[in-house]
């Protein structure tokens, strides 16, 4: 069923590692990070991998863009096996993560990125107005002289998109790039992001912020310890609650085993505690048409109750739902 | 044509990222010059000009096996840390083609440790250097310090699977100091570590930089020290991609 048009395909893609604990007495421990993951882009399409730590996104991108080998499964990008066609996708496709690491310090920014065009085979002719062109996107112009060491985070990571699109290539990998950078800054980097998808190019982006998955992407999948548990349009996941409203209570110290006979209450499809400041705020997910609200307080038993509110869910609800694992 | 352009300016940029530190300069000359000073107090006793020639064209390539072995040893080790190790293997150019300027950089320090060493003899102890066929005795210096730092390409890619590898490196230094025959002269060696001199190359280069001085043909010495550099080079270009093999296998290209 494999579109060929698709730009990027994953086939029940695996990763298993083997780690080595202890100085003398070697214990090996097998992870499955990745188990079984499929999923397909289109060209053009703007696709979000979400999901908490750990869940295997990092690896699953870097299977995709041949840093890693996968333990089983298969993978192509623009049409190109990432294990037997390892040159031609590492041509078109471009790689960024999110932190401050992976750049020369001792170099300036304007040098890295020369470093990187040769090493990407940018000829002589295209570099310099390239990379011109591409410190005037990701607004460092007049900062280039200067050497990373002084550069700040946010300077880094612009840099980093940067180096990643020296090379003009049709899929863009970017792994969590709005990491530690403050709220400005990762506002102009949704802006160049979205500056992308207008460019006709195929982007894969992982990210922890709801905000960011519902503003930029065409489609989202959730990824849950190494599977994918739900996968559509931001719309569609919304959907999966939508249906639904939330309930959310006001609680000054709510006891779990209260949460947890909230849950049991018919109608209620998930309830999570959320710190905010003083106060825990139980959150409920309703389902359509239930009125649960004299239940839930009642369960709630001689907690302090502040204030009561009902809204619409969120993008956020129903990835809390997802990877919370409140499948019902 | 435009790998040569490649290499010519990824050379040039990684041999900025390694002499930016003035620090670092210092030691690449400070170590050097007191090895120097010191072989050449021991052969002074004996007072015996030939003998001190030889001490001070061994100290020089002494100078560069020094500051390569310690350092090469960690050259990719260096890029792992930082994160860019990631980076430049997936970048479409062979691994090879990224470690071999990176190489050449190195080189060129020692290279500078090498004039040095030899400006430094001459100063402190008068001992100008007599040589006698001079394009001979500037392309064996240039041959010894390429295959020294092709050697430091293949100790890299050799021992960075292992977290040692820094050690490794320092615990090739003394051993080499030997084998090269730098400042002894390698007759004095037992007989059965002499194979394993010839399979370095810095010992034909330094036995080349002596018979130019004193005026015999080296070109014998040059032609096994650049045999033996091209086989280091093979050798290394099949590790280094065994070895990115191997990372992408058991993940250990990033190690964050
Ligand atoms: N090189 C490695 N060796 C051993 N285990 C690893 C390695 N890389 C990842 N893992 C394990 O694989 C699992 C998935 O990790 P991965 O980095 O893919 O998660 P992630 O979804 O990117 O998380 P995060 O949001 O924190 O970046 C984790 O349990 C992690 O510990
Ligand atoms: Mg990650």
């Amino acid at each position: 069923m494999t579109d060929p048009q698709a730009a990027v395909v994953a086939r029940d893609l695996r990763r298993t590692f083997t780690t080595r604990q202890g100085m003398f007495r070697q214990t090996h421990k097998t992870v499955e990070a990745v188990k079984g993951v499929s999923f397909e882009i289109a060209p053009g399409e703007l696709f979000g991998l979400l999901g908490p730590n750990g869940a295997g996104k990092t690896t699953t991108i870097k299977m995709l863009i041949t840093l890693l080998l996968p333990t089983s499964g298969s993978a192509s990008v623009l049409g190109r096996d990432v294990v037997e066609d390892v040159r031609e996708v590492r041509r078109r496709i471009g790689y960024v993560f999110g932190g401050d690491r992976g750049l020369y310090e001792r170099l300036s920014g304007l040098d890295n990125l020369r470093y990187f065009s040769e090493l990407y085979g940018v000829s002589p002719r295209e570099q310099k107005q390239r990379i011109g062109e591409l410190l005037e996107l990701v607004g460092l112009t007049g900062r280039e002289e200067e050497k990373v060491e002084g550069y700040s985070r946010g300077m880094r990571q612009r840099l980093h998109i940067a180096r990643g699109l020296l090379h003009d290539p049709d899929v863009f990998f970017l792994d969590e790039p709005s990491i530690g950078i403050d709220p400005v800054g990762a506002r102009e980097l949704r802006a160049t992001v979205a500056g992308l998808r207008e460019q006709g190019k195929t982007v894969l982006l992982t990210t922890h912020y709801m905000f960011e998955a519902d503003e930029l992407c065409d489609r989202i999948a959730v990824i849950r310890e190494g599977e994918i548990v739900a996968e559509g349009t931001p719309a569609d996941l919304k959907g999966l609650v939508s249906a639904g409203r939330v309930l959310e209570v006001e609680t000054y110290g709510v006891a779990d085993a209260e949460v947890a006979s909230v849950r049991e209450v018919p109608g209620v499809r998930s309830a999570i505690v959320e710190e905010r400041g003083q106060v825990q705020v139980l959150v409920v997910s309703v389902e359509p048409g239930a009125e649960v609200t004299q239940q839930v307080l009642a369960r709630l038993g001689d907690t302090r109750v502040g204030r009561l509110s009902h809204r619409e869910p969120t993008l956020e609800d129903a990835y809390v739902e997802l990877v919370t694992g409140a499948d019902a | 044509m435009s790998r040569l352009r490649q290499l010519w300016v990824c050379y040039r940029l990684q041999l900025k990222v390694m002499m930016f530190s003035p620090f670092e300069g210092f030691l690449q000359v400070f170590f050097p010059l007191m090895f120097a000073t010191a072989a050449l107090l021991v052969y002074r006793v004996n007072n015996d000009p030939e003998a001190m020639l030889y001490a001070g064209i061994g100290a020089a390539a002494m100078g560069i096996w020094t500051s390569q072995t310690t350092t090469a040893a960690t050259l990719v080790q260096r890029e792992r840390w930082a994160g860019t190790l990631e980076l430049v293997v997936a970048a479409p150019t062979p691994f090879a083609f990224v470690v071999l300027p990176i190489t050449f950089g190195m080189a060129t320090l020692g290279l500078y440790s090498v004039v040095a060493v030899v400006l430094w003899d001459w100063w402190l102890f008068d001992l100008p250097l007599q040589v006698e066929n001079w394009p001979g005795f500037v392309l064996s210096i240039l041959m010894a310090t390429f295959t020294i730092a092709l050697f430091g390409f293949l100790l890299s890619v050799t021992v960075v699977r292992y977290r040692t590898a820094w050690a490794i490196g320092s615990a090739l230094e003394y051993p080499g100091w030997l084998l090269c025959g730098f400042v002894v002269p390698l007759a004095l060696l037992p007989g059965w570590v002499q194979p394993l001199s010839w399979a370095r190359a810095p010992t034909w280069g330094v036995q080349a930089m002596r018979a130019s001085a004193a005026g015999e043909s080296p070109w014998f010495d040059l032609a096994m020290c650049a045999a033996v550099g091209l086989a280091y080079a093979l050798l290394a270009a099949w590790l280094g991609n065994r070895l990115i093999d191997s990372a992408r296998r058991h993940a250990t290209l990033s190690l964050t």
